[in-house]
């Protein structure tokens, strides 16, 4: 969407600011309205990468919008310092400080808590303004006196005075932030954000400290907030106290989730339609203080019927007259062409990213590993050593305890005892992002896809977790400028055999595609030691062919541990089988001693019988 | 100066807010527990049943009328809203059900201003309760203490309708897994339907009868809103005993703190919330994984 086509976005987006001043007008908007739409718009951009590219609806900043305001104004008015613009950006960094400390608490919890804890944020800091501060922030009265910006060059003095002439300022600025937010959106930062809008626990899984990014977006977000605070300030002459009130991240919330979340324009839209109405409410249909009432109600029926408000009703509409969905078709493949073949030669070795270990020693080693849920033990005592290069099959009757043993070896859960060791360190108590970024990752059993990501998105969100690391603010940088990524991307999906349909959207795929894209995003983290946990899992018989075909291919300078209930795909692809039953391992061996091991058969069939 | 009588009287304030904010909270906690809404048009319940009391106080001049009335305007306004609006909503992100109960508030809030203006209306306490009441070692009004007491009933019935009915096994049933409560053939619907009715009821009802100590205004839900949402930080989302003793620690706070300056009120309430998720995280009496 918006990562494709650099510029036309930026370019549009300067025409029409250029042009709105003299065609607004016309259309029955105040001077001062147009202006207020770009403060809102400004203030929007940074809450649109909190809320509708990451995810997380806040309801607090207008903590953050106040803070900066506040202290930009007070700065130019109290303290008397002179230069506008180094205020405003003074103003910002303060904001951002804040919403770092803020974020650090809030981000503690995600979902309703993040909503509820944002919504007392923005209470508590309201309070202290009115009081404690309100010698600095002259209390109910706000900060009058705010004066305009005004520049020398050389013998020509510019200044900003009127509504018009400030509406050039205020549009500069605007300008600035979308061209920043839209490289943020574009950047690997933005795409892991939207990641962790999708799946969180995904996010870390593949290898990003998902904590971290998501404070990353809050900092982003206060610091915008802080910004148009600013701004508001020098556009009013007057800091006014109510930009602290709760009202306003309602009005903040509201405007961006009738413009569209996650377009960033959704704001600026949302504000215009917003500011307008209630102009025209007030202004020409004399409704008084029922301007909000009309508005509220508006709001609801869009929430109720436009479910990503007016851009994105406007998208679905362009879809429905451009015909459909026509675009992402899968391509015909010929049923008979594939079957029982080996997927398309390509190298695997860049991948599995091989480093000088001692080969006699194991990769993974479990000492006694334990896991007890309240009165059940769903592994007791397992000892599991795993040799480089090895591919092992664990089986085990349902209930054996085998995905619990996995997400231990993953440290997706804590054992309850032992320790494990992978590469000969001790990994116990390590988090799942740390396990993936040592070489040691998994795919599930139930597919954790990005769903409202594209499959080459899906890719490249794993890929960087190894390419960057777990947390690396490159911001600025376009996410496919990132040095060896596409290799390896279209690498993986080659091997996954996703390459025709590396546009499709995740939701438009069909159940064997998703369970490939699966097991492709474990192998684009480029991981020496891989898990599978159940990879046929509800797979047609020629899809199992299929990736039975894959799951060898995959095989060179890696290890592999899989999980099945397939017992002839088992027998087939793994070297040693351990076989887990009531959290025990019960047997271990190769293939034929498990075969004909009367244990084994026991556990499995309840007894042979003569 | 720290006065020990003040003090005395601010600790009773304290315990009267509290447990205010404990019955509210749990009408909160019981509609996000069983349908996975969280209600941000819960202050605009309190705020709605205060104008309905009012309303019915002005027509009939009885209290206890008042109250009745006033309760069951919101229950039937909470079921309203839940048949035409948040049902379609249940399988909606969070993020959408945020922004549907937030403009419905709006939309309250609002249409109060319309009809009844921005002043704030008075209920007078019945007759028997006005004046001031010696305890022995304090005066104290006798309607905060009537209120004290009128809110502990409250909280016991609704204590008994959660923990001694079959409904109430139901909703806790679906606090822990609504999915499963739905898979055993319960009209999840209907069940639906009368927790929220009832959770609203719970804040209307304490807007009622909170309307004789502070009067009633289109505002005033908001700042109870934000009170509830510490409540239940701290307590536990899900959590009956939860939001009680987040409740009493929430208006001890508030108290303690307005005693010795107002303003500090928020900060110290915000401090706590944090102290709280950082050393427990899901709340004092809450459960990983209801969230």
């Amino acid at each position: 969407m918006i990562t494709k086509r650099p510029f036309v976005l930026e370019a549009v987006t300067a025409v029409a600011l250029c042009a709105a001043p003299f065609v607004l007008p016309h259309l029955g908007f105040a001077p001062a309205t147009i202006n207020r739409i770009l403060v809102w718009g400004l203030f929007g951009l940074g809450f649109d990468i909190l809320f509708g590219v990451t995810g997380l609806l806040s309801f607090g900043q207008s903590a953050f919008f106040g803070t900066g305001g506040m202290f930009a104004a007070y700065l130019m008015t109290e303290a008397g310092f002179p230069h506008v613009v180094t205020a405003i950006i003074l103003g910002m960094l303060v904001a951002a400080l804040v919403g770092w400390l803020v974020g650090l608490v809030a981000l503690r919890r995600t979902g309703i808590y993040f909503a509820m804890i944002t919504v007392a944020i923005s209470e508590v800091f309201y309070f202290v303004e009115f009081n404690p501060l309100s010698d600095f922030t002259g209390g109910e009265n706000g900060l009058p006196g705010v004066p305009a910006p005004a520049f020398h060059l050389g013998s020509m003095a510019l200044d900003f005075k009127s509504d018009f002439k400030m509406y050039w300022f205020l549009a500069f600025w605007y300008f600035v932030g979308l061209v920043l937010a839209l490289r943020i959106v574009r950047s690997p930062v933005g795409l892991i954000l939207s990641s962790i809008r999708d799946n969180p626990l995904r996010a870390l899984a593949v290898g990003h400290d998902v904590n971290k990014y998501k404070l990353t977006a809050f900092v982003v977000a206060a610091a915008y907030a802080g910004f148009a605070g600013g701004l508001l300030g020098v556009m009013q002459g007057f800091m006014p106290p109510d930009a602290f009130m709760f009202e306003t991240s309602g009005q903040l919330v509201m405007q961006t989730a009738i413009g569209g979340p996650g377009t960033l324009f959704g704001p600026l839209v949302g504000a215009t339609i917003w500011l307008f109405l209630q102009d025209f409410l007030q202004g020409v249909l004399h409704l008084g203080a029922t301007w909000k009432l009309t508005l509220g109600i508006i709001f609801v029926a869009l929430v109720v019927f436009l479910r990503h408000g007016v851009i994105g009703g406007f998208k679905d509409l362009y879809v429905l007259a451009s015909g459909g969905r026509q675009l992402h078709e899968a391509p015909e493949s010929d049923p008979n062409a594939s079957i029982g073949e080996a997927p398309p030669a390509v190298s695997t070795a860049h991948i599995a990213d091989r480093a000088a270990y001692d080969d006699s020693k194991p990769i993974i080693e479990a000492r006694q590993i334990s896991k007890r849920y309240g009165g059940l033990m769903a592994n007791s005592n397992i000892d599991f050593r795993v040799a480089r290069g090895e591919l092992r099959g664990v089986i085990g009757p349902n209930g054996a305890g085998k995905s619990t043993f996995f997400k231990m070896l993953t440290c997706e859960v804590q054992p309850t005892a032992g320790q494990i060791f992978f590469n000969g360190e001790d990994i116990t108590g390590h988090t799942v992002t740390d396990a993936c970024q040592s070489g040691l990752t998994k795919s599930y059993q139930v597919n954790q896809l990005f769903t409202r990501l594209t499959v080459r998105e899906n890719v490249i969100i794993s890929a960087l977790a190894k390419l960057r690391g777990p947390f690396r603010l490159d911001m600025l940088r376009n996410v496919e400028s990132v040095p060896g990524l596409a290799q390896r991307v279209n690498n993986t999906m080659a091997l996954v055999r996703l390459t025709e349909r590396a546009n499709a959207p995740v939701s438009e795929l069909a159940y064997g595609e998703k369970r490939r894209l699966e097991i492709g995003l474990a192998l684009a983290s480029g991981p020496q030691l891989l898990l599978l946990d159940e990879p046929l899992a509800g797979m047609s018989p020629r899809e199992r062919v299929e990736t039975v075909a894959l799951l060898k291919s995959l095989r060179e300078g890696r290890t592999m541990i899989v999980i099945d209930h397939d017992m002839d795909a088992i027998f087939d692809l793994a070297e040693r089988i351990t076989v887990l039953s009531e959290g025990k391992v019960l047997v271990e061996g190769t293939p034929e001693e498990i075969k004909n091991d009367p244990v084994v058969q026991e556990a499995y069939l309840g007894g042979v019988h003569e | 100066m720290l006065n020990w009588g003040n003090f005395v009287s601010q600790l009773f304030n304290g315990v009267v807010l509290g447990a205010l904010l404990a019955l509210i909270a749990s009408g909160l906690t019981i509609i996000y527990g069983t349908l996975g809404v969280l209600n941000l048009a819960h202050g605009a319940m309190f705020m709605l049943g205060g104008y309905a009391g009012w309303l019915a106080y002005s027509y009939t001049g009885s209290f206890l009328v008042a109250v009745i009335a006033g309760s069951a305007f919101v229950l039937l306004v909470g079921v309203i809203i839940e048949r035409v609006i948040i049902r379609s909503f249940y399988g909606r992100p969070h993020e959408d059900q945020l922004l549907v109960t937030f403009g419905i508030g709006i939309v309250m809030v609002e249409a109060a201003r319309f009809f009844f203006g921005s002043l704030s209306k008075t209920v007078p306490p019945p007759s028997g309760l006005v004046g001031i009441v010696d305890l022995g070692f304090m005066m104290y009004p006798t309607y905060r203490l009537a209120l004290l007491a009128i809110v502990a009933v409250a909280l016991i019935v609704l204590y008994v309708i959660l923990y001694r009915t079959r409904l109430g096994m139901i909703v806790r049933a679906g606090i822990e897994d609504s999915g499963m409560v739905d898979a055993l053939g319960i009209n999840v619907h209907k069940v639906f339907m009368l927790v929220f009715g009832i959770g609203a009821m719970a804040a209307g009802f304490a807007g009622i009868v909170n309307a004789p100590v502070v009067s009633v205004s289109p505002d005033v839900g908001e700042a109870i809103l934000v009170q509830t949402f510490v409540v239940v930080v701290i307590g536990g989302v899900g959590s009956f005993p939860g939001a009680v003793l987040g409740g009493l620690i929430a208006g001890e706070i508030i108290s303690i703190t307005s005693m010795f300056n107002p303003g500090y009120a928020y900060v110290m309430l915000f401090a706590a919330m944090t102290l709280v998720l950082v050393l427990r995280p899901y709340g004092l009496l809450g459960v990983a994984g209801r969230e």
